[in-house]
């Protein structure tokens, strides 16, 4: 692990209110992120409850929990895949409510998805030029008509394209199928294309599922790289308990879809609920 | 080093246009055949609706295959340029004194901005909606618009269009008669202006693909979901697509109008719909070279056939399922795909 892993440890994911207290290196900025009492219900079911979080603005967090704890809810609420029944968000700054999945994008918010989404049909440089279309732009009359925008337009997505996959040494899969990439290619795409955005926030649903230890180990490598590089703040769910203590420097636990635990990766270790909820359930099982 | 530049260049252009190249080819030998007298005549009366039927599966190839939506109406769009076609081109002939190449293109431009205005008052609504409503308001909209075409009367008056529902007791000279549809049309469709509106028509729909525009429309077929998590604008985009096509179906409706003394709306059914969509299907769906080869092929055999007799829809299936392999197999396909690029740099597609 890296320098820069562990000289952050010692930040911490912190309460709202937060303003006043996010952590010290944002400490005179707004957090990107605010969630109050956000709460979602399936007929019923409170998948999401009460969830309160604040991230700031370069930090990089992990929401953890057992199966089925609502950790993907919590995502889809931030980007609006639902809307939330009950609760705010705020991103940057501005409350989201009644916004889309397509205006919570353009606010700063891009995400990976659990169960991979990538545009299987089209090519790799094409999946990345896809996340760019709202960075660089030029109209639909210039593309038909191939006028001088076109041209321009086009040279730039290709430079910017190849730029963001060197992050991922996958400057020579440019032109491959996405589909026919090998499982972790396509999370590293995923995670490409949705950095593409230019967010300000980057929401990561288990980006290590399906690698080996050491594309794991790289993973982690990157994510730090991506954070330091863009200054932007990330959060991510993994069950990958090596990936979370490393990299994040705070961390929530949900469990039946309330938070149970908030902190560093040490308090989070040693905090007896988590073990009961979680953690010591995961040594068992291994 | 410049020149492998400037001949990659120019076999990844052939590749895209590819289409273009072929329709090019086959229309200057129809012209030499022609200028030599080798072309039975009844050949050379299929020549332009030949090109119709390219543009009507080209244009639903957009929405079908690129955009990913089924659309079971594409002749109603036909229908509106066909009639608006006739109209205008009679109107600018007897009003302004246009010539007929002027006549042409003014038919053409006006058929194909009113079927686009139709595309878009149903795709608004429709192309909101998650699920494959499209193809059901299509499918009613072809028949409604028949029915309606069915009750519309329309004639000259000196410089005057009048416009009748029901009423066939219009003043001046009769353009548009209900059922009857449009009689006496000059005709002034040309072999080449349906070559150049097969052209325009490839080159629109090639260049949106391979355009930021269409990247778009493709992404959301691929996966609605992560699209809109990029900020793609879904309904803007499915609409986009949608609605061209309509333009280009009615401009291809509008060359079809100006083509035969007679049209009436019952030219426009149902079964003209599927059909071209038949032509998409076999040809491949989204894949644009397999439209053009697929609607030629398939319109104008059952023709050629005729004097088979007994054994002409044995051979019609057959080609069916011919020209299904030919443009779907994954194995002819590679091998002009590897004709294309033979001389390519070899190995750079392994992961
Ligand atoms: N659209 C929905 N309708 C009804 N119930 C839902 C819906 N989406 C999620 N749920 C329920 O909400 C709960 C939380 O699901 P979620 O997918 O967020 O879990 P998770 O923490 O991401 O789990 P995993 O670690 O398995 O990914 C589950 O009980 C699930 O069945
Ligand atoms: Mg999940």
């Amino acid at each position: 692990m890296t320098e820069i892993t562990k000289r952050r440890s010692d930040t911490k994911m912190v309460e709202y209110p937060s303003r006043s207290i996010v952590p010290e290196r944002d400490i005179d900025k707004c957090p990107v992120l605010e969630c109050r009492h956000l709460g979602i219900e399936f007929g019923g079911l409170k998948a999401v409850d009460d969830f309160n979080l604040t991230i700031g603005p370069t930090e990089i967090a992990g929401l953890i929990g057992p199966n089925g704890a609502g950790k993907t809810t919590v995502f889809n609420l931030l980007t609006k895949v639902y809307q939330p029944t009950h609760g705010m968000v705020m991103v940057d700054g501005k409350d989201t409510a009644g916004m889309n999945t397509i205006q919570a994008s353009k606010l700063g918010l891009a995400r990976t998805f659990q169960n991979i989404r990538l545009f299987s049909q089209m090519s790799v440089e094409d999946n990345v030029r896809i996340g760019l279309h709202n960075q660089i732009a030029y109209n639909t009359a210039s593309g038909i008509l191939r006028l001088p925008g076109f041209w321009k337009g086009e040279k730039k997505q290709h430079e910017k394209a190849l730029e963001l996959l060197s992050i991922f040494n996958m400057q020579d899969m440019a032109n491959v199928k996405a589909g026919s990439l090998p499982y972790g290619a396509q999370r590293r795409l995923e995670i490409l294309r949705a950095l593409a955005t230019s967010p300000k926030l980057l929401l990561l649903d288990e980006p290590a599922a399906g690698m080996n230890p050491k594309e794991t180990e790289e993973l982690m490598d990157t994510i730090i790289k991506i954070r330091n590089d863009f200054q932007i703040a990330i959060m991510l769910i993994e069950h990958d308990m090596n990936l979370v203590m490393g990299i994040c420097e705070g961390i929530c636990v949900l469990n039946f879809g309330k938070v149970i635990a908030k902190g560093t990766a040490e308090e989070i270790q040693n905090n007896p609920e988590v073990i009961e909820a979680y953690l010591g359930k995961q040594k068992e099982e291994a | 080093m410049n020149k492998t530049a400037l001949i990659s260049t120019l076999k990844k252009f052939s590749k895209q246009y590819l289409p273009c190249i072929i329709v090019t080819v086959f229309f200057i030998i129809c012209q030499i055949m022609i200028s030599a007298n080798a072309m039975p005549r009844t050949t050379k009366s299929m020549l332009i609706p030949v090109c119709v039927y390219i543009v009507m599966a080209v244009s639903l190839n957009l929405t079908v295959g690129i955009s990913g939506e089924l659309s079971l109406g594409h002749a109603g769009f036909m229908s509106i340029g066909a009639f608006t076609g006739v109209v205008m081109a009679t109107y600018s002939r007897e009003v302004f004194g246009f010539s007929q190449p002027l006549q042409l293109i003014f038919a053409l431009v006006i058929g194909g901005i009113m079927a686009g205005i139709m595309g878009f008052l149903i795709g608004i609504p429709v192309l909101r909606l998650r699920g494959d409503y499209l193809a059901i308001v299509t499918l009613a909209f072809g028949e409604i618009i028949r029915n309606i075409l069915n009750c519309i009367y329309i004639s000259l008056e000196g410089k005057d269009l009048h416009f009748g529902f029901n009423n066939n007791t219009l003043p001046g000279t009769q353009i548009m008669r209900g059922p009857t549809g449009v009689t006496g049309v000059k005709t002034i469709s040309t072999f080449t202006a349906g070559f150049l509106l097969v052209l325009f028509t490839l080159i629109v729909v090639i260049n949106l693909v391979h355009s930021r525009s269409g990247r778009a429309i493709m992404a959301i077929r691929d996966n609605r979901i992560a699209a809109e998590s990029v900020g793609l604008n879904v309904t803007g985009y499915k609409l986009l697509a949608f609605v061209s096509s309509a333009v280009l179906a009615g401009m291809g409706g509008a060359l079809f109008g100006l083509n035969y003394a007679v049209t009436s709306p019952s030219n426009f059914s149902f079964n003209a719909s599927i059909l071209i969509l038949v032509y998409v299907v076999l040809g491949g769906i989204g894949n644009i070279t397999g439209s053009v080869i697929a609607a030629a092929i398939l319109y104008i055999l059952p023709e050629e056939l005729r004097s088979f007799n007994d054994y002409r829809m044995l051979a019609y299936a057959v080609v069916l399922i011919a020209v299904m392999l030919i443009t779907n197999n994954a194995k002819i396909k590679n091998f002009i795909n590897n004709l294309l690029k033979k001389n390519d740099e070899k190995g750079g597609e392994t992961v």
